[in-house]
């Protein structure tokens, strides 16, 4: 990807409500969460969420990487990785009780729910993304 | 009768008169019995630039009858595929430009990779996803490009926009839009000339010619020998024929990605033919170490190689550095296209084990320096080099030269034409000057636009225009203009991912 700061943060925010809310809606009843549906989607989408906004301030953090590349790219594998850094962030805050209006999440919940939401958008955002989006690629991953 | 005044005009012909007019009238063309074609576009070139700018429109909505495309290709990649044989990547080699650089495919998707994937070699898809930490860029294979732009050729009927001919001149026209003026093969047309008469006009010419360095010019203009000292960018076979027939030793000059397919080219020979071809590789500026202007701009480099995957650094198709030159003008975009250009070559594993290899068994050797003059004695060709070591002098079967410099702008006829007649300038590095939208600078005429991508226009806002992506790059802001001006349909999501959709069951639009 060739992102700019601005289309980083659009791309990141639009899958994450639209692919993200999707595939939590489809799977969350799947999950063993061990609580009923109401509240397993309470916990997934609340996971969703977090992501979402502490993932604006991890892409500032990526942006800053970024800047130590002769190429100002951003190589397809560090979309990949970066899941498990984020990923842990997020679980911790979860486990710690930093999210205050959920009970718990069981691991196994967790990282099913994480990871597979993660790897849908990380294949949206390289290559169908550009379907419906023509201009992304050229706009630094900017929607509008 | 009274005596003729001038010998009798070949029928339809330009007359003097009219070269000198910068603006024509529709009665002055039908003066000289020039008969006039109206389109609403026409694009002229009709390599690479030309056709995806065609397929940008045709998936737009334009008609094929809205559309014609002058040029005297048989195909759109005849010329590319002309000069990337020559210059050593015949159709199963690699190119030059990554997975999503996809000429046949405005979206890049799927991309080249994934095609190769989907074919069943999954190590494509594991070097892109990978690259370029892990292992060194995808590319795809010349072959595999030209084979999927025939595929889209038909899809999108681009044959029926065609005619055929060489564009002589573009000029303005009395209240409004352009006259593009084509010299049909002999033979095709009772008349010497056509004119179309559009509304709008894309210019893309490729190269406006290669420049030759005096040096090769002096050596030929003196023996007449125009097959030893040849530029990479000729037909140049019976240099490696020659070397294949009997040992000899090899001049490579340049720091590019031509020497470096030229030294494949020479050691592949070497190894599968067991010869013993000894190269001497001739550096003008010698990189031995990482470089740039600052720690966050360090480009690699090692061994006389400046190293990058392609010829600009990659954001500038899409990412930072094209959002930050689309913002510059004057001085300021001059200083960033020189401080991200310059000569380089990819990274590549063959390549490096290949000059490793040389260099450890001393049939590749490098010098640094300038070549100060050529001359024959007997069979073979003295080279004296200024190098850093000093004076040097030495003997070569050949010398290949691989520095491949672009001639300037006005050199092709029709550029000219237009910085004569027309009203177009140059830009900060000195070729055609366009808009960010591709728009030839100071060329409107009332209701019409000139556009123009490809080589001819490098130093504009956007940096990649001599590249596959480059030229999309450029058809997608022309479509987009034209788009509001009325011509063509807006390609928002809804008409993208249906024409995507058509695209890939390849159904004929
Ligand atoms: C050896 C080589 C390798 C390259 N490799 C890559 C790569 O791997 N990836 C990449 O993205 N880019 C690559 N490029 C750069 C670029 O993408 C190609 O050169 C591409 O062909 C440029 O397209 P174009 O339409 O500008 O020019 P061309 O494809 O050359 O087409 C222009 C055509 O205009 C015609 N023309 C000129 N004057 C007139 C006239 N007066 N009237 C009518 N027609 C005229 C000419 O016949 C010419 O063929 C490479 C370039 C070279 C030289």
């Amino acid at each position: 990807m060739l992102p700019t700061l601005n289309g980083r943060i659009q791309t990141r925010v639009a899958l994450l409500v639209v692919v993200g809310s999707v595939w939590t809606l489809l799977i969350t009843p799947l999950l063993p969460t061990g609580v009923g549906l109401g509240a397993s989607y309470g916990a997934t989408f609340s996971v969703l969420l977090v992501v979402t906004v502490l993932g604006v301030l991890w892409e500032l953090v990526y942006h800053g990487i970024q800047q130590f590349r002769w190429e100002k790219d951003w190589p397809t594998l560090f979309g990949l990785v970066t899941m498990v850094p984020e990923g842990l962030l997020v679980w911790f805050l979860f486990a710690g009780g930093a999210i205050p209006w959920i009970g718990s999440l069981p691991g196994w919940a967790f990282l099913v729910h994480f990871v597979t939401t993660w790897m849908w958008v990380f294949v949206i955002a390289n290559g169908p993304i550009r379907v419906p989006f023509v201009h992304w690629r050229f706009n630094g991953g900017r929607l509008v | 009768m009274g005596q003729p005044l001038a010998p009798p005009p070949v029928a339809g012909d330009l007359s003097d008169r009219l070269v000198a007019t910068d603006v024509w009238t529709d009665g002055m063309l039908a003066e000289h019995g020039i008969p006039v074609v109206d389109v609403p576009l026409v694009t002229f070139g009709g390599g690479i630039g030309s056709f995806v700018t065609a397929d940008y429109l045709r998936i737009c909505g334009v008609p094929t009858s809205a559309i014609r495309v002058l040029t005297p290709l048989e195909t759109p990649w005849q010329s590319y595929e002309y000069l990337t044989t020559v210059s050593q990547i015949p159709r199963t080699e690699r190119l030059r430009s990554d997975s999503a650089s996809t000429p046949d495919n405005i979206w890049g998707f799927p991309s080249y990779a994934l095609r190769e994937g989907l074919q069943g070699d999954l190590k494509q898809l594991w070097n892109v996803l990978v690259e370029p930490i892990w292992a060194n860029y995808y590319t795809p294979r010349a072959g595999a490009a030209f084979t999927a732009m025939e595929k889209e050729m038909h899809r999108i009927r681009y044959p029926e926009m065609v005619v055929r001919g060489q564009v002589r001149m573009v000029r303005r026209r009395a209240g409004g839009g352009y006259f593009t003026i084509l010299t049909p093969p002999q033979g095709a047309a009772p008349t010497r000339r056509i004119a179309y008469r559009s509304q709008w006009v894309h210019v893309a010419v490729g190269y406006p010619g290669l420049k030759f360095l005096d040096d090769l010019q002096e050596y030929r203009k003196q023996t007449n020998d125009y097959g030893s000292v040849v530029n990479a960018y000729e037909p140049h076979e019976h240099v490696y024929e020659k070397l294949r027939a009997k040992p000899g030793v090899v001049l490579v000059r340049g720091g590019g990605i031509v020497a470096s397919r030229v030294l494949q080219r020479l050691i592949d020979d070497r190894d599968r033919f067991r010869l013993d071809t000894q190269i001497v590789h001739l550096f003008r500026t010698y990189t031995a170490t990482p470089h740039g202007t600052g720690i966050l701009k360090r480009r690699k480099g090692a061994d006389g190689w400046a190293y990058q995957g392609f010829n600009y650094p990659k954001s500038v198709w899409g990412g930072q550095l094209k959002q930050q030159v689309r913002k510059t003008e004057g001085a300021e975009r001059a200083r960033l296209y020189k401080e991200m250009g310059g000569t380089n070559t990819p990274v590549r594993r063959d390549w490096q084990e290949q000059l490793s290899r040389g260099r450890a068994q001393g049939w590749y050797r490098v010098m640094i320096g300038q070549i100060d003059r050529m001359t024959k004695t007997g069979e073979l060709v003295e080279v004296a080099v200024a190098s850093d070591q000093g004076p040097q002098l030495g003997s070569f079967d050949a010398v290949v030269d691989c520095t491949g410099l672009e001639a300037d702008i006005r050199e092709h006829r029709v550029l000219a034409d237009l910085l004569d007649h027309s009203g177009a300038g140059r830009n900060p590095v000195g070729r055609l000057d366009v808009e960010r939208t591709f728009e030839v600078r100071g060329t409107r005429n009332g209701n019409g636009r000139i556009y123009a991508s490809g080589s001819a226009t490098l130093g504009g806002y956007f940096p990649g225009v001599d590249t596959f992506l480059g030229l999309q790059i450029a058809a997608q802001e022309i479509a987009d203009d034209l788009h509001a001006q009325g011509f063509g349909s807006k390609l928002g999501p809804g008409r993208s991912t249906s024409q995507w959709w058509k695209w890939f069951r390849n159904q004929q639009i």
